[in-house]
């Protein structure tokens, strides 16, 4: 019968409407901004720099300009000089680091290219969304300072993330300060015992474990 | 214009008036609509000559959100091009990226583990609720429904987008699937989450078939609206849910079997008509048949690494040749023909649109219907003019 088609659709509408009075099902609306959605951590927004200390981000930064994510940014929103002296990282290694960084915010997709392609976990994608602002320009050009934030807000945002880049940067230092004391081993060697011609046995049996570990 | 003089009519007896009246032509009248419509799904332009209210010729207009997107996927690498494909058709960057990836691995000859065809066969059926659920939406909105079915497609969607982005960090540009597997591993409870969807997706189904599909209005508005016989559709190349409710049998799930979806037991619905309704309908149907294919997926999703191990991100390059790989989108074919010279970027750079070379055959389908009709056809057809333009 012609009309029974339109009257099954209305008890759908009206099951709707008195549902979302009292059924939690059709509670689907937030009240931004006065309450808020709990982001997955997952989410993602423009990246930020990673500071190793939040007291002196700029002489921290973990980033050592080697220009590979300025590479391969798809939109070409980065803008890295490198430093013309070095000086020291996390690991007390000598490094060039960031004398200009910059990304612009209105060209960046937040695609999270630069993040997967770095490969000292420098860069990272942040969380914050309430980017508006009133100067288009500068406003939205982030300089160095503006993108540094330290490690501890980097595991607060993305705690999975961030507990696996821990464990293998503590994995690279560990190989790191091997190495350092194997480069060092064989010196003081020779010098403890020089008239023996045994003692360098002793460093060769010592050397192999690093890479071995590395591996 | 003389016979259309009202005195000569009001003077005339009774039959007489009705020839003047037969007489009484106005000129054709030339529409413009959009590129600034609300119906034209986007920046398109239909520039539509009607007799009264009946469309007598039809020229879509597009090009205005043209971004170079083939060109840009010559200039940058194979890797940079992976967040572009998100913004072709924006609805369903899953399944934009997965014909993206299937093609760039079939030129480097990469193979996927298998976590990864299974989770890239979940992606692309969620995108496909997700995308024919918007569709009815959409096109009720056509109908002049104003609200209702669309809040309620949307309310269903904001749950799949919801899953996307707990996975993949956004929404809809989600960016997911490399070269040789996807980029992350599910999170904890997301699966739980996706089945929780799956399950309750056939109830929701339901309820939107209730609401829409016996609906006396809608079938008034699109049973014989816009029929599109067999032989035209195929040779003007379309494909997808259009084909298919034209009664041609074929897709591309069954026709390459790409991916795992040769272990997925479902069947292809097709249509009898090939009118509006029908395009409806088809999309209703196939969304049944996705639960179906979504259930055990989910079940079975293997452990195991979710990227070859052997993939590379930085310094990509891929051996000279050329490829081709599309899967079945929600829209139909989508698919990437690339030529490698062995560079890190592509020597050419090719997207096979489905929403765009269906939409080729608009001006066939509108003719002879009123304009209101027209708006509901080109809803039918399902374009999204970032793919249509690129």
């Amino acid at each position: 019968m012609i009309g029974t088609g339109l009257l099954k659709g209305l008890a759908v509408t009206a099951r709707n409407f008195l549902g979302s009075f009292h059924d939690p099902r059709r509670f689907v609306t937030t009240q931004y901004p006065e309450e808020r959605t709990v982001l997955p951590e997952a989410y993602r927004n423009f990246p930020f720099l990673v500071s190793e200390s939040a007291d002196d981000p700029m002489g921290t930064l973990r980033c050592v300009a080697c220009q590979i994510c300025e590479k391969e940014c798809p939109p070409q929103c980065i803008l890295i000089e490198k430093s013309a002296d070095k000086k020291p990282d996390a690991n007390g290694k000598m490094q060039i680091y960031p004398a200009v960084f910059a990304i612009d915010t209105s060209v960046c997709m937040s695609c999270q290219i630069c993040v997967e392609v770095c490969p000292f976990d420098a860069i990272k994608m942040d969380q914050v969304f309430e980017l508006a602002t009133t100067n288009r320009f500068g406003g939205l050009l982030l300089d160095r300072e503006a993108l540094a934030k330290p490690d501890s807000y980097f595991h607060r945002i993305h705690p999975t993330e961030a507990a696996e880049v821990e464990a293998r940067l503590a994995a690279g230092r560990k190989a790191a300060q091997d190495k350092a004391r194997a480069a060092a081993a064989p010196k003081a060697a020779p010098a403890a015992s020089a008239p023996s011609v045994q003692p360098p046995a002793a460093p060769v049996a010592e050397a192999p474990p690093p890479p071995g570990t590395a591996a | 214009m003389s016979a259309a003089d009202p005195s000569l009519l009001a003077s005339a007896p009774g039959p007489q008036i009705r020839a003047v009246r037969d007489e009484f032509h106005g000129d054709l009248l030339e529409v413009s609509m959009g590129p600034h419509h609300p119906s034209t799904h986007g920046v398109f332009r239909m520039m539509a000559t009607l007799d009264g209210e009946t469309v007598v010729k039809l020229k879509p207009v597009f090009g205005y959100l043209h971004r170079n997107h083939e060109k840009i996927g010559e200039n940058t690498t194979y890797l940079g091009s992976m967040p572009y494909t998100d913004r072709l058709d924006y609805f369903c960057a899953m399944t934009n990226n997965w014909a993206y990836a299937l093609a760039v691995e079939r030129l480097a000859g990469q193979a996927v583990p298998e976590r990864a065809e299974y989770l890239r066969v979940i992606l692309a059926e969620l995108t496909r609720l997700l995308n024919h659920t918007c569709l009815a939406g959409f096109l009720l909105q056509d109908c002049g429904a104003s609200g209702t079915p669309l809040m309620y497609a949307f309310r269903e969607r904001e749950k799949i987008l919801d899953l996307f982005e707990s996975l993949s960090g956004s929404r809809m540009m989600c960016n997911y699937q490399r070269f040789g597997g996807c980029r992350v591993d599910p999170p904890p409870g997301w699966l739980e989450a996706a089945g929780r969807l799956v399950g309750g997706y056939g109830g929701f189904l339901d309820e939107y078939e209730a609401l829409l599909t016996g609906n006396e209005i809608l079938m008034a508005r699109t049973q014989g609206i816009g029929r599109l016989a067999a032989p035209l559709a195929i040779s003007a190349g379309v494909t997808g849910p259009m084909l298919r409710a034209s009664g041609v049998d074929y897709d591309l799930r069954k026709v390459d079997g790409y991916g795992f979806y040769p272990r997925f037991a479902f069947r292809v619905p097709l249509g009898a008509h090939g009118d509006t309704y029908d395009r409806y309908m088809i999309r209703m149907l196939e969304m049944r048949e996705s639960i179906r294919i979504l259930e055990p997926a989910l079940r079975d999703l293997p452990a195991g690494p979710i990227i070859d191990p052997k993939a590379r991100l930085r310094g990509f390059r891929a051996k000279p040749g050329e490829a081709y790989g599309r899967i079945e989108g929600p829209k139909g074919e989508i698919g990437f023909y690339l030529i490698s010279t062995g560079g890190p970027n592509p020597y050419r750079y090719r997207v096979r649109p489905p929403s765009f070379v269906n939409l080729t055959i608009l001006e066939d389908l509108c003719l002879g219907h009123s304009i209101a009709d027209a708006v509901v056809i080109l809803g039918s057809i399902d374009i999204v003019l970032g793919e249509v333009d690129r």
